[in-house]
């Protein structure tokens, strides 16, 4: 496959991923994930691994979807007024790619968020190890390092970025 | 506002407070605001953070006292100093980061004066020519950077009293000690360390709606229903093998929000203290009998013997509020820290701590915890910040006047001081009621 065609690729699921998050598509967006897929945010850019330390997020398949259940429950308290998420996705740079067409790809992001009627903004940049399926990428992790992760949190985040 | 209609704000906290009813000022009026941090956050013993945090000579965290900026610093000689965050030439603060290691001494970022790690000035440029004749200079403490009154250690844990005369931290601290003694003691080695980083999280609240939250045992199967529900259908599915992998037992926390219903809450128990203090007993299945926690159980044995480890972890603490700024999980080595910022705003510092000597089996559960109720992305705290905004903007209305903390009162049993919910009333408001009595006393000071 010609390498821009790969770019291309891989641009479109990046883009995809954070649409369905702005959609509030929570189980497409889960589905994404290949079953032994991890969805981590670390506190600290030096962070290496998932496990053993602390972890803003740092959710399995099935963890994921304990978030998903609370965040879609009549009694979310505070998933109760109007909230919304707006992400750019750009910076797109494969930084792997394996011969079973597995690839390794970083980006950066710009989410906007809306809660009642206060606005905060988050960037960051984005890890994605995506496995290649018969339906496409699957995320086999996806690292999301906030700007301000070791920054306070004004208030705090409910569902993934 | 409150200044017209009470001149005195010191002599007139008590017409605010009743037994069983609060003013809603107390919580949104900024000159009582400013008259608590003065009378409480800035003469008792505040937290400022742990000795792990700061192994090395020179290592230093910035901690905010009361409303004080403060620098928490290892000395040369193995010591603890709290100074105030400002250089005593022009006013400079000494760091600007929240954490680092300063070498053998301080030096400010504007004319180079340098200090030792307890404060005392070290060097002036151009000291002789410049200072000669004034009455600035080498000897005058007025030179040094300024300490904390009072510094002590309890167990690894360092406090700091901005107030030259007071009880000591043992007194202040009384039966609540057990947070620390609780957490220190479920570790083989004795002693317990930090796990960085801590999580900070500000809530748009008054500081003591937080502290009347934490032994608050009405609202968990309420507020965090939604979590509790979803993390128990997902351990259903998991036991029904219609959904792959294990449970870990961070789940069962999380469901327990959902299953133990509000009338089970009646169950647990509150002690209630002088200076503010309360415990919260009961256990949310902190001991099962999995490979992991018999292994513990194991190295805790041949550490203490049967009858001391039997002791040790049957000692029956869900939470442990420290006031006015603390609220420690000792089963779970969590520490919540309040560092209030404002009427209306008000930061917690959030620490998880290791057992030293326990299994890493052990420290992967409490750090689960953690992660899922402690951290900015927390699935339980995300609620309880939402009604504490929500309470905030009640209370600065004007649809009513009084906070009510009702719930049981008149029948509390009372002895010698100490305050115990009655059997089956453990959801009495008594811990609120505690609180807003040592707050009085407090401000009348
Ligand atoms: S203000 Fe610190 S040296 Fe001048
Ligand atoms: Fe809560």
């Amino acid at each position: 496959m010609p390498k821009n065609d790969l770019q291309h690729d891989v641009e479109q699921f990046l883009y995809y991923q954070a649409e369905l998050l702005d959609t509030k598509q929570w189980q497409a967006w889960i589905d994404l994930f290949a079953d032994d897929g991890i969805y981590w945010m670390p506190p600290d850019a030096s962070y290496k691994t998932w496990e053993g330390q602390p972890a803003i997020f740092a959710e399995d398949k099935n963890l994921m979807n304990v978030r998903r259940g609370r965040v879609l429950h009549p009694d979310a308290w505070s998933q109760r007024p109007l909230w919304g998420t707006n992400h750019l996705v750009s910076n797109v740079s494969i930084q792997k790619e394996h011969k079973n067409g597995d690839v390794e790809v970083r980006s950066r992001f710009h989410m906007m968020e809306l809660r009642r009627d206060d606005v905060r903004h988050f960037a960051g940049s984005y890890l994605h190890k995506l496995k290649k399926s018969k339906a496409g990428y699957r995320i086999q992790l996806q690292r999301v390092d906030m700007t301000n992760a070791q920054a306070a949190y004004d208030y705090v985040l409910q569902v993934w970025v | 506002m409150l200044q017209e209609r009470v001149p005195d704000l010191s002599r007139s906290v008590t017409s605010l407070v009743e037994p069983d009813r609060v003013r809603r000022e107390v919580y949104t009026d900024p000159d009582i605001f400013e008259l608590e941090m003065q009378r409480i956050h800035e003469r008792v013993w505040i937290y400022c953070g742990h000795l792990t945090q700061i192994p090395k000579a020179g290592d230093y965290y910035t901690v905010q006292v009361g409303r004080q900026p403060m620098i928490m610093v290892r000395k040369s000689d193995g010591g603890v100093a709290v100074l105030h965050n400002r250089c005593p030439h022009r006013g400079n603060m000494i760091c600007g980061d929240l954490k680092g290691n300063t070498g053998e001494f301080f030096r400010c970022s504007y004319h180079a004066w340098t200090f030792h790690h307890d404060g005392k000035l070290k060097n002036i440029p151009m000291m002789e020519s410049g200072y000669q004749g004034t009455r600035f200079g080498k000897g005058n403490p007025d030179c040094n950077v300024k300490p904390a009154a009072r510094v002590e250690v309890y167990r690894g844990f360092v406090f700091a009293s901005l107030a030259k005369d007071g009880p000591s931290l043992k007194e202040f601290l009384g039966p609540a000690i057990v947070a620390f003694d609780d957490m220190c003691d479920r570790a083989p080695e004795g002693e317990v360390e930090i796990v960085p980083n801590c999580f900070r999280v500000i809530q748009r609240s008054n500081w003591k709606i937080f502290m009347e939250n934490q032994l608050d045992a009405l609202h968990p199967s309420v507020t965090h229903q939604s979590t509790g529900r979803a993390a128990h259908e997902v351990e259903k599915q998991i036991a029904k093998k219609t959904r792959k992998g294990e449970a870990p037992l961070s789940y069962h926390m999380l469901s327990a929000f959902a299953t133990v219903t509000i009338d089970k809450w009646d169950g647990f128990q509150t002690i209630n203290y002088p200076h503010g203090h309360s415990i919260l007993t009961g256990y949310m299945g902190l001991r099962p009998q999995d490979p992991d926690t018999l292994a513990y159980d194991k190295i805790m044995i041949k550490k203490y013997g049967k009858k001391r480890f039997e002791e040790i972890i049957g000692v029956n603490i869900h939470h442990v509020l420290v006031y006015p700024g603390l609220s420690v999980q000792s089963p779970l080595q969590q520490l919540r820290a309040v560092r209030p910022l404002g009427v209306d705003r008000t930061l917690t510092e959030i620490w998880h701590f290791r057992l030293k000597g326990a299994p890493e089996a052990i420290y992967r559960r409490s750090l689960a915890y953690y992660n899922l109720v402690n951290s900015p992305a927390t699935l339980i705290n995300a609620d309880d910040l939402e009604n504490f905004w929500k309470c905030h903007q009640g209370l600065a209305s004007e649809g009513g006047d009084w906070v009510s903390f009702h719930r049981h009162y008149g029948r509390d049993l009372e002895k010698n001081g100490v305050v115990e919910s009655a059997p089956n009333m453990g959801t009495s408001e008594a811990p609120m009621r505690n609180q807003m009595k040592a707050w009085v006393q407090y401000l009348q000071d």
